[in-house]
């Protein structure tokens, strides 16, 4: 083998070597510019999950076919929102769904408070589709607005569920 | 579409009052907080499938460069070998198709390649034939141990239903990581192991447990600071710009720098000491957001390595051959020298900015550890700065992408778990590639992936996949639909 085909060889290995590191960090430019960053305090921003591309719209991949939503009543909320807590601006999209809050790790929620209990209260949506809150027999109890709560309660987006030092509140 | 949040981790730290149990100022930070609504497809297989082609055909060609170097034709089993990885990347594929669909699409092409050039250069050695302590064949042995690290990647990806199944474990982890860390040092010590004892043997059989007591230790931590960081971050004085944590929540990390300097004592390794005080400084520092915890843990290592080096001739040895490297070839070398290091910087240096081509160099003269600790002077010599500089950037990109699923994840425990897995890598990389650089005094920990050693690999293949499984979760477009009833 001559000494011309090694080298090629060796440079062309080193390029390809390359070559692949330059792919790999293109893959992980889509991942940063295929995100949109939304300031946490802007309930807007929060309450829509944007599909369109951003500003510089260069690396932005297609947009994706939402999950499907089920179309509910006018009004109805569609998201959940943490407003305070350690895990506050974590959202839940609101697709019919139990989501359940507790310090158990296999909660939607898992809220790491230390007056929570494991499985504290659940959210669903009843037979007609009205979001309702349960508390689950928790120790400190889950409040609406500043009514402890002792049967599963209708919600209405806005109002505030709060959890020991966590508030949750529903959006449209 | 639903949004996780990129600072949930720390947003506890918003507290600070006097009061130090923290409970009556509750006031949501004032920093500008941000969350991050993913637009891309989240589902990433093709691209994950196109750079795992890439990934399997690179080595390939590396195969074909060493045989047609050496043996002036193609090496027989090229096609054998490229279908054998082709298959194994293949299934792990498949795997995760299934059972991971939404998971970061690099880190198994990442992990596949290094793999995968880690067994060339071993073939390459293999071929060699003149290390000067017994060569041992070891690219088959390899090969079979990569087979056995997708098996339980595979298996960790199918079986792990969630990654916080793991936090029901948290103290039975300790335990168990324990009894690993621990294990080598009731062990008797033998000649072959060259002073670090962080091996256990079952006649012909031997496994490296720091490996794996790595990934069961992370999960340990993520689960105790996921509980008690509140207590650690936010009892603290304020003196001279840092908080200082109260005596009694130095505890954990006194507990665990006794333990590591203890391994440095009775397993004289150094590089294991070192990884678990840093993972346990960096997951410490993550969880509660505290720059003091990282200026305690720097002074605590630096002291306890200072008293140990002193005291431990094995240890000493080791700082020596770091200080002078080359004095092993003085005409009177010093009792216990080594020339590894010396050598393997001889390797580095002829290998230059392009390298001497694959199968062209002569790292086989480094001795007996070519093909393990000191794998990267033979990538050195024959790939040059260029090729060491794109292997060290995989190793980067392997870890960002696990500080990225770290950042998405939604749970506290997940973003624990992901920092300190990809931490506990970063910084075996780093203790391995500093050690034989001639950076920090060498230890004997293998370059993942790269390096001959079926413990390693079988570790480093099972540490993806508890990444890919967080970052499954954390990528997934929405919540999982209808919970069960809560129990």
């Amino acid at each position: 083998m001559s000494d011309l085909t090694l080298t090629v060889m060796r440079l062309g290995f080193l390029a390809v070597l390359w070559l692949f590191v330059i792919v790999a960090v293109q893959v992980i430019r889509s991942d940063l510019f295929g995100t949109k960053v939304n300031p946490r305090s802007s309930r807007r921003a929060a309450g829509t999950p944007v599909q369109t591309a951003p500003g510089n719209g260069r690396a932005a991949q297609p947009t994706q076919t939402a999950p499907a939503q089920p179309r509910q009543r006018r009004g109805a909320p569609t998201q959940l929102v943490v407003v305070q807590g350690s895990l506050a601006g974590t959202t839940v999209a609101l697709q019919g769904q139990t989501i359940t809050l507790g310090r158990a790790h296999d909660s939607t929620i898992v809220l790491d408070d230390d007056y929570a209990s494991s499985r504290h209260a659940r959210i669903y949506p009843d037979q007609t589709g009205q979001w309702t809150v349960e508390d689950l027999g928790s120790t400190n109890g889950t409040y609406l607005d500043r009514q402890r709560l002792t049967v599963p309660t209708p919600l209405q987006p806005g109002m505030p569920i709060r959890i020991g030092r966590t508030v949750i509140e529903l959006r449209k | 579409m639903s949004t996780f949040d990129l600072s949930s981790s720390h947003s506890d730290s918003g507290r600070r009052s006097g009061d130090p149990r923290g409970r009556s100022g509750i006031r949501p930070r004032r920093r500008e907080n941000t969350t991050i609504t993913p637009q891309g497809t989240p589902n990433r297989r093709n691209t994950e499938l196109a750079m795992l082609a890439f990934a399997v055909v690179l080595p390939i060609f590396a195969y074909a460069n060493v045989g047609l170097a050496m043996d002036k034709k193609l090496p027989g089993g090229m096609l054998a070998y490229g279908a054998g990885m082709g298959t194994l990347a293949l299934v792990a594929h498949l795997a995760m198709r299934r059972f991971a669909p939404y998971a970061d699409p690099l880190l198994l092409p990442l992990g596949t390649l290094l793999n995968g050039l880690g067994l060339v250069m071993i073939w390459r050695l293999d071929k060699a034939g003149k290390l000067l302590r017994g060569n041992f064949p070891a690219a088959a042995n390899q090969l079979m141990w990569s087979g056995l690290g997708i098996a339980l990647f595979i298996g960790v990806i199918v079986l792990l239903k969630d990654h916080r199944i793991l936090q029901r474990y948290t103290y039975i982890s300790m335990a168990v990581a324990l009894v690993l860390l621990a294990a080598p040092a009731f062990f008797p010590s033998r000649a072959e192991d060259f002073g670090a004892k962080i091996w256990i043997r079952f006649g012909s059989f031997s496994f490296q447990p720091g490996e794996f007591a790595k990934i069961i230790l992370t999960v340990f931590f993520s689960g105790y600071l996921m509980v008690k960081r509140d207590a650690l971050a936010l009892a603290s004085r304020r003196f001279m710009g840092l908080y200082l944590p109260r005596g009694r929540d130095l505890g954990p990390i006194i507990v665990v720098w006794l333990l590591s300097i203890l391994i440095l004592v009775f397993e004289t390794d150094l590089g294991t000491s070192f990884l678990f005080f840093g993972l346990f400084v960096v997951m410490l520092y993550v969880a509660t957001e505290r720059t003091s915890w990282i200026v305690f843990g720097l002074l605590m290592s630096i002291g306890g390595a200072a008293v140990v080096a002193t005291s431990e001739p094995h240890v000493k040895t080791r700082i020596d051959a770091w200080l002078d490297p080359m004095a092993a070839f003085a005409p009177k070398p010093p009792p216990g020298s080594t020339e590894q290091i010396g050598q393997t910087l001889m390797a580095f240096g002829s290998g230059g900015v392009t390298g001497s081509g694959l199968g062209q160099g002569r790292s086989w003269l480094i001795q007996f550890a070519a093909k393990s600790d000191f794998i990267l002077g033979s990538f050195g010599e024959e790939l040059g700065l260029t090729g060491m500089m794109a292997i060290f950037l995989l190793y980067a990109l392997l870890v960002q992408r696990g500080l990225r699923t770290a950042v998405a994840a939604r749970d506290p425990f997940g973003k624990l778990l992901a920092v300190g897995l990809s931490s506990a890598f970063a910084l075996q990389v780093f203790v391995v590639a500093g050690g034989v650089t001639g950076l920090i005094p060498l230890t004997g920990m293998t370059m993942p992936f790269l390096a001959q050693g079926g413990s390693s690999v079988v570790a480093n293949w099972a540490l993806i996949a508890l990444l890919l499984k967080i970052s499954d979760s954390a990528r997934r477009p929405s919540a999982e639909p209808t919970q069960a009833t809560p129990s």
